[in-house]
């Protein structure tokens, strides 16, 4: 795997070598030292147009703990303010011989643009209302640890499907798990045509029972203005995902950040069966996993005769 | 009115030649069969029999086995003059029809500023005397600015040479304006052509609605923004008795509208583009948009088969390319925010013989006579291979593979949705308004005499 720009073009067998490298990050996480050398000299930067709390900083993290070397570049106050264009950017940013790229961009295909105008491995961190692989691979990493397995599984997602890149690579990720996807909220914010993905598609909350899993997706306040819903009332009172609407066998997970009140109620998201600090935990390890499958992991031989050099994956049991 | 008599072309020499044993093909005139056209003066002497043409010291291109076609006709070109010259002026934009078999072409109005004034059109007039090697004519907006607002002074425009009007590029959003021009028009004349999409339904769409938007979270463009509108104008010019040319038809529904006004007796008339019947909207699985993203989107196969349907039975008269050059800043960035439109004049006539005719989806005459089907809407007189017409000649050899893009553009925008495909069938020499308009270089040197 050379980029990571789209859970489409993941296989199931990619996707679980990524689930099982991140299961063993998991142990890292428990040292007092947390961090491997495996990226030692090597360089890995964030490119983020659009703010973010959650995937910045967990890529960041996760960079440092891999002992790479890391350059974190916001649109706001950088060259992009001064009208630079994205590829004007990249070249300038890939004239540092980045080992990786990671981009968050308001545009879909923005990633894989990048892939074409740059040596290093491209790693897509959101791409307008297109795919967010890193988020759909860390939720099913979370669902893989507490369930064992999703095949046969019937998981909803639930809300904003329209303008969600979390919804479309979920949908993905969870069927090629073998889970049964069902997707549901107001016709409004049902994407014409998302039902040739797969998926069933739902405009009630009546059935929500007979789920696994419900995945509650983020409702932006804007919506309203633009008369995708009449009110966050009514919105609430017809497809908000509360204790009442669901069982305690039931599974909740969202990406963040959360509108109390609107797509969760308060008391849904504290509730025991409420995954989220778990999926924030995910994070952390999957992007990892996703940086060390990259650029130290599957067929790249390792270099010999360079000692403790750049450039050379280190055993991860092995504390830096 | 003949085709110089409305439009403007830089004067030259009158060809003098002979198209030894071509296999000439024009289905409206009735012409098919192997002869020796003879073209004296600028004007088709005669359909000699093979190999009895008449050189009189004429130039003789050996066309055995090469078809001649009248040459074909775009109603809908943007030249890109004045304002963005960068991308595309009337000199390489008319080379760029030559070199695809054109021997007339109409720009549109949408540029900056835009063509608003009877000054706008006579200095168009001016550069297109100066330097077109196709006839242009220049149509200008309905509104004032395009704004949608105001009527340009359209009785003005019409005398200054305006071949017709078009806010394309823009729809007209006021029913009761779009009505005003409709009613004006019997003062002045001159079609009105339609870019129909109703922006309250298409908004921030970027690609046409449906699974494949969903698929990408691309903002969709719904069928239902293109064929309301014409239902609208179709209504409108019914009642006003209005001529109407529907331009860029992209969707199923469409075309049975246009096809049910035609019916109703409406005078509206419509164009597809080469791009919409040869691709659909699963090409942007590639966000790709330097050959993918343009206005009206690709829309599905069954949206494509509808407007070939729409050829065959002349529910849509002609091919248009809507050739919309830009530079590549402007679509190296992702998909929506790149900007619409491909140039399409250099590959129009080969995409759809390798599409649509060597499949079999259509007959050779059926392309030979969409092609040049533009004109008339216009009130132009159709190019014709009958002896005594005016030498408008498409020259092809339908065998030749080549590989767009391989040898540069003539075009000075690269955006071309057949950018790096084989295409098979090729434009070898284009005669227009009696002057040698386009050789191809490889082929005038193989027959040099």
């Amino acid at each position: 795997m050379k980029h990571l720009l789209a859970i489409e073009q993941l296989q199931r067998e990619e996707i679980e070598a990524i689930l099982d490298r991140a299961e063993s990050f998991a142990e890292v996480g428990r040292r007092d030292i947390k961090k491997v050398p495996t990226l030692r000299g090597r360089t890995v930067v964030t490119l983020f147009y659009e703010s973010s709390t959650r995937t910045s900083s967990s890529f960041e993290l996760a960079a440092k703990r891999l002992s790479a070397d890391l350059v974190s570049v916001k649109a706001a106050g950088s060259s992009v303010d001064k009208g630079e264009s994205l590829k004007d950017t990249v070249a300038t940013l890939s004239a540092y011989d980045p080992a990786a790229i990671v981009i968050r961009h308001p545009y879909a295909g923005a990633a894989q643009m990048v892939a074409g105008w740059t040596e290093a491995a491209v790693v897509n961190a959101g791409d307008g209302k297109h795919e967010h692989p890193s988020q759909a691979l860390l939720d099913v990493y979370t669902l893989r640890r507490r369930l064992g397995s999703l095949e046969g599984k019937r998981i909803w997602i639930v809300g904003d499907v329209l303008h969600s890149r979390v919804a479309r690579s979920n949908l993905i990720a969870f069927q090629r798990m073998g889970a049964e996807v069902t997707v549901c909220g107001p016709p409004t914010l049902i994407p014409r045509g998302i039902e040739e993905l797969g998926c069933d598609v739902s405009h009630s909350l009546e059935r929500l029972g007979e789920a696994d899993v419900v995945y509650a997706l983020r409702l932006q306040q804007e919506r309203m203005t633009e008369s995708f819903v009449p009110s966050l009332r009514e919105y609430a009172a017809t497809f908000q995902v509360d204790t009442r609407r669901l069982s305690p066998r039931q599974l909740l997970m969202h990406p963040g950040p959360v509108n109390r009140g609107v797509e969760l109620s308060g008391e849904a998201i504290d509730s025991p069966q409420s995954l989220m600090t778990e999926q924030v935990a995910a994070g952390l390890v999957v992007r990892m996993a996703i940086l060390y499958e990259l650029l130290a992991g599957g067929e790249r031989p390792a270099p010999v005769g360079d000692g403790e050099g750049a450039g050379r994956p280190t055993p991860i049991g092995q504390p830096a | 009115m003949s085709l110089t008599e409305t439009l403007d072309v830089r004067p030259g020499e009158a060809a003098n030649l002979i198209l030894r044993r071509a296999t000439v093909l024009d289905p409206v005139a009735g012409i098919a069969g192997v002869h020796d056209v003879v073209v004296r003066g600028g004007r088709i002497a005669e359909l000699a029999a093979p190999g009895d043409g008449d050189a009189d010291g004429a130039e003789v291109v050996e066309a055995e086995g090469l078809h001649a076609f009248p040459a074909f006709f775009d109603p809908h070109v943007h030249l890109r003059t004045p304002g963005h010259e960068h991308k595309e002026d009337v000199e390489t934009g008319t080379r760029a029809a030559a070199a695809g078999g054109y021997c007339g072409l109409l720009a549109m109005a949408n540029t900056q500023p835009s063509v608003s004034t009877a000054a706008d059109i006579a200095s168009l007039r001016e550069q297109a005397r100066a330097g077109a090697s196709v006839p242009v004519g220049f149509l200008a907006t309905v509104t004032r600015g395009m704004k949608g607002e105001e009527l340009t002074e359209m009785v003005e425009l019409r005398e200054a040479g305006a071949v017709g009007f078009s806010d394309d590029g823009l729809p007209i959003r006021s029913a009761r304006i779009m009505r005003r021009a409709l009613q004006y028009q019997r003062l002045c004349g001159g079609t009105i052509a339609l870019h129909e999409e109703d922006p309250e339904l298409s908004g921030d769409g970027v690609m046409h609605e449906g699974p494949v938007s969903a698929a990408l979270g691309l903002a969709g463009i719904p069928s239902v923004s293109e064929s309301t509108m014409i239902a609208r104008d179709a209504a409108l010019a019914a009642y006003e008795e209005a001529r109407i040319h529907v331009q860029h038809i992209s969707a199923a529904e469409s075309v049975e509208i246009v096809r049910a006004a035609k019916a109703a007796g409406v005078q509206i008339s419509a164009e597809a583009s080469p791009h919409h019947l040869c691709l659909t909207d699963e090409e942007v699985r590639s966000l790709d948009p330097q050959r993918f993203k343009m206005n009206p989107p690709l829309r599905r196969e069954s949206d494509r088969q509808a407007l070939i349907e729409g050829l065959r039975d002349g529910t849509l008269e002609c091919v248009a390319t809507d050739h919309a050059p830009h530079q590549a800043e402007e679509k190296e960035v992702p998909f929506e925010q790149a900007a619409m439109g491909v140039t399409g004049l250099e590959t129009a006539f080969a995409a759809l013989h390798t599409e649509l005719v060597l499949p079999g989806t259509i007959e050779l005459g059926l392309l030979v006579e969409r092609m040049a089907g533009g004109a008339a809407p216009f009130g132009i007189e159709r190019p014709a291979l009958a002896p005594g017409s005016e030498a408008n000649i498409a020259l092809c050899d339908l065998g030749a593979e080549w590989t767009v893009g391989e040898d540069g553009y003539e075009s000075r925008s690269q955006n071309s949705w057949c950018a790096g495909r084989t295409l098979t069938g090729r434009v070898l020499v284009t005669l227009a308004a009696g002057q040698v308009a386009f050789r191809l270089r490889s082929f005038s040197l193989g027959v040099a005499a």
